[in-house]
């Protein structure tokens, strides 16, 4: 992108440590992200992947390690210091949470056109025409029939539903965005689907992206780089296709060749 | 021609004299007295004392006649009093293990030291009506007096919280004084003796079904009773100028601790938790109910997910107060036809624009 | 009127000093913060909560000996509420009474705003039922007091497009949300919104008291007062077809009463006090023009 400097990540993760009680959910996690790259977490269940992915987003204080982000305006940023105000105005703006279940990250009982502007009347949009005209083309954009715009997302299926989280979070071009498992409870085809969308979108605005998900498939088609994590920890990190063809880990080597081939 | 309607004060004192007639009922019967009240409907004054915050079984009584019987009306005659009556000071706080003990079981063990007391209750009599009731007449003495103890009575819960199993109330940093619910607004989240005050002055109707909701699977709290006491225990100040305490004297009051299970510690080996309730009078349902949703709104200190209604600060604590919930209810009496003829408007647009053929798409 | 005794045995207006200082330093901080919702320490009084308690705590802390006070509901002086109110009052503070709104000096309201302006020195107390305006979208008071505090308000934008989608305009009739002095979201209290605009830049000052969920918030003289909305589909007021049965005004608000079993109907104002103003300034234009005859 013109203007921006290509040598800053736009996240920067350092000594990241959180607990449970005594129990070490993640440890001495570290690494850094760049403008419109995507990074897959992966691991089994209880590996720490969306504790890690709710302290980045700015959702739970770490108990240590810092989590740096070039915010627009202001530089490099630890989010933890800003206050909370500013912090949530960062997540409604420039950057997207995707939930793994989308009644987590949707108003269920609002319409779908409402849930995708929502985040435009909170910075200040007054123009009913105009917002009904933007829900419109994100509904359009994430494959979602427009007419659906008064429906609420009760009337929606899963896959329907995920794509609407997504254009909930899009709508305000964030640079960063964080996603749960996002293709998990759907069907195959589903999947494929929205895969391909996340694909293409990711592409078209540049996005960056942190994707936590236990389905290599996913990492090998959306993510150029991975990290792996077992109990915690990284054990093993680098780009998607060598992870995946030549894990060094013990236990990303399990893990690769406990996929079933296609 | 139509008049716009006047005598809304004619009205109201006209109710008032309705209100007494009715209240006194057939003047060839009896007048009730409020003697006759705090002595033979005491359960009916309990509860008026204990959710009208104030314990004078005299005044509990009168309500309850002002009321005829009502006993919610009679809770508000209670608190609107209590408002214009001064405040002395604060009690120290009552040492139930040294209650004088009319009642008092434990359902955790078979004995206890002290003895299970059974004392006057309801609970193994069977429900026929007793229609000698109905002619009055005079009541047989009671076979044995009550317990007569000079001695302490040390609480079970105590007992096994020597040995580490039950979890001590520890007295948090600081030791600040309570603040005084009746005094100031409810805020959430709210600590334990916030809760405990709201509790205690709850409606018995709502705390009896959240309790019981927990029994049902609405949270999964394991309840045992530790043990129910009732008796009379001694008030004690300490007035400012003499620096000691004095007794002021007794009241009656119920008491309930339950034990509950605790599993999947995070910080602390797995040990028994505590649900407290307290009434005054003889109020066992209200402090077991009490007891049961004070260790139901534990959840969140406890480290357990917080899923079911009785778990829900905001929605107990918001909705437990009888004169709240029945001076909003009740408050759709009030004129409200400026708003419902706002309403009326717009369902008549809405339903013009209906049956007419759309504009836009 | 036949107003009751005064009762010797309460303190005067019935709280006592202490609680009256607290009620006060409560409408303090809310008169400085406007729209802003001060937690106070609401007592049980001798009214129900839901009948007015809020806004009868306000005006006993305000009420001086000297004070004329009016009260009103549904914009009238006599329904059974109003007057119950006003007995209270005259009870245990014994100030003088009046139905006339450019006479008193403290108004409380449940509902309506008087349709004669209001003047400095004036000072309207309002009855709130339900002082959070997000309440029916996010019940938790924990979060709503956030979104306050933030100043996030996507919550009730949410709420209006749905409206508009759903209905093709903005359906709430009363109690309609309004930004404070470019800050905070306010609840007017169920006030008609043909009321709405009355509150914006009004010279009186305007206290709110909720007795049952205990919070108390105002609106100082002069303060903007802005009713939520969209640019394309602005805030609009009610409208009738007819003017007011008795008095002909046809700038205030109507209600409409049904006179006959065939469900005849005819709309006469709602603020009591106003049409009568005018119903005997016509009579007297009337009488004056017979003399003028004569």
């Amino acid at each position: 992108m013109p203007g921006r400097d290509v040598d800053t990540p736009l996240l920067r993760v350092r000594g990241l440590r959180r607990l449970y009680g005594r129990r070490v959910a993640i440890e001495e996690v570290s690494f850094d992200l760049w403008p419109g790259e995507v990074l897959a977490v992966v691991g089994e269940s209880g590996s720490g992947k969306t504790t890690l992915l709710h302290a980045l987003a700015g959702h739970h204080m770490p108990d240590a390690g810092s989590v740096w982000f070039d915010t627009r305006d202001q530089g490099h940023v630890e989010i933890y210091s800003m206050p909370e105000g500013h912090r949530r105005a960062l997540a409604r703006t420039d950057l997207g949470f995707v939930h793994q279940n989308a009644a987590d990250g949707l108003r269920m009982n609002v319409s779908a056109g409402a849930n995708v502007v929502e985040r435009l009347m909170a910075l200040g949009q007054r123009n009913y025409g105009d917002l009904r005209v933007q829900a419109a083309e994100w509904l359009a954009r994430v494959e979602i029939d427009p007419c659906r715009i008064d429906d609420t997302p009760l009337t929606f299926s899963g896959g329907m539903r995920q794509r609407l989280q997504i254009a909930r979070n899009l709508i305000t071009l964030p640079r960063l965005m964080f996603l749960d498992e996002p293709t998990s409870g759907l069907d195959v085809s589903v999947q494929a689907r929205l895969l391909d969308l996340l694909r293409q979108l990711t592409r078209q605005l540049g996005l960056a992206a942190v994707l936590v998900t236990h389905d290599l498939a996913v990492a090998r088609l959306l993510a150029h780089r991975m990290i792996v994590m077992q109990q915690g920890r990284v054990v093993e990190a680098g780009l998607t296709d060598q992870v995946l063809d030549d894990p060094e880990h013990a236990y990303s080597q399990l893990l690769v060749s406990s996929v079933l081939p296609p | 021609m139509y008049v716009a309607v006047k005598g809304g004060e004619t009205a109201i004192l006209n109710s008032y004299a309705l209100l007494t007639e009715l209240r006194r009922g057939d003047p060839a019967v009896p007048e009730i007295g409020t003697d006759q009240i705090s002595a033979q409907l005491r359960l009916a004054v309990a509860r008026v004392m204990t959710e009208g915050s104030i314990y004078d079984p005299e005044l509990a009584a009168l309500a309850l006649k002002q009321a005829a019987g009502d006993a919610v009306e009679a809770i508000f005659l209670l608190r609107a009093h209590r408002t214009t009556l001064p405040r002395l000071g604060y009690s120290l706080p009552l040492e139930t293990g040294r209650m004088h003990l009319w009642r008092r079981v434990s359902a955790a063990f078979k004995d206890l030291p002290g003895g299970q007391i059974l004392g006057p209750t309801y609970d193994y009599t069977q429900r026929l009506l007793d229609f000698s009731l109905l002619d009055g007449g005079e009541t047989p003495a009671a076979a044995q007096a009550p317990v007569d103890n000079d001695m302490a009575t040390p609480s079970v819960i105590d007992l096994l919280a020597q040995e580490g199993l039950v979890e001590i109330d520890a007295v948090p940093e600081g030791d600040s004084a309570p603040r005084d619910l009746t005094r100031e607004p409810l805020r959430f989240p709210a600590d334990r003796p916030t809760r405990l005050q709201n509790l205690a002055r709850a409606d018995e109707g709502f705390l009896l079904a959240m309790g019981y909701s927990t029994q049902r699977g609405y949270s999964h709290t394991h309840p045992f009773a530790g043990e129910i006491r009732f008796g009379s225990v001694e008030l004690e100040l300490v007035p400012e100028e003499l620096g000691f305490p004095v007794s002021i004297g007794d009241i009656e009051v119920t008491e309930c601790q339950m034990i509950n299970q605790f599993a999947g510690s995070k910080m602390l080996p797995p040990q028994f938790t505590r649900g407290y309730g307290l009434a005054f009078g003889h109020s066992e349902r209200k402090a077991m109910a009490m007891s049961l949703v004070d260790r139901a709104l534990r959840a969140r200190e406890l480290g357990e997910a917080v899923e079911a209604p009785a778990q829900m600060e905001e929605f107990v604590l918001s909705h437990s107060d009888n004169l709240e919930a029945s001076g909003f209810v009740q408050h759709l009496k009030l004129p409200h036809y400026v708003d419902f003829q706002s309403e009326l408007e717009l369902v008549r647009r809405m339903r013009r624009a209906h049956g007419q053929p759309e504009e836009e798409a | 009127m036949n107003a009751p005794p005064r009762d010797h045995h309460v303190n005067f207006a019935y709280l006592d000093e202490r609680t009256k200082r607290m009620i006060r330093r409560a409408i303090l901080k809310a008169v400085c913060i406007p729209g802003y919702q001060v937690a106070f320490g609401s007592r049980e009084m001798p009214l129900p909560y839901g009948w007015g308690t809020g806004g009868i705590q306000v005006t006993a802390s305000l009420l001086g000996p000297d004070d004329v006070l009016k009260v009103i509901d549904q914009g009238s002086d006599d329904t059974v509420n109003a007057v119950n109110i006003r007995r209270f009052f005259q009870r245990t503070a014994g100030v003088e009474v009046t139905t006339e709104t450019p006479c008193a000096d403290v108004i409380q309201t449940r509902h309506r705003i008087p349709e004669t302006p209001l003047r400095e020195g004036q000072i309207i107390v309002y009855q709130v039922p339900v002082p959070e305006p997000m309440q029916r979208l996010e019940p938790r008071e924990a979060e709503t007091r956030k979104l306050h505090g933030l100043a996030e308000y996507g919550l009730m934008h949410v709420k209006l497009y749905e409206d508009i989608a759903r209905f093709g305009h903005i359906a709430t009739t009363y109690d309609y949300p309004v930004l404070v002095n470019g800050r905070y979201v306010m609840a007017p209290s169920p006030i008609p919104k043909f009321d709405n605009p009355k509150m914006h830049m009004n010279p009186a000052l305007q206290v709110f008291g909720a007795g049952r969920e205990k919070r108390i918030y105002a609106v100082p003289p002069y303060t903007p007062v802005e009713s939520l909305a969209f640019d394309d589909h602005p805030f609009t007021v009610q409208k009738w077809d007819s003017p007011c049965a008795l008095c002909g005004a046809t700038d205030s608000f109507l209600d409409e009463v049904i006179t006959d079993d065939h469900g005849t109907r005819m709309f006469v104002c709602s603020d009591s006090d106003y049409c009568r103003t005018r119903q005997q300034a016509a009579q007297a234009c009337g009488e004056e023009k017979l003399r003028a005859r004569a």
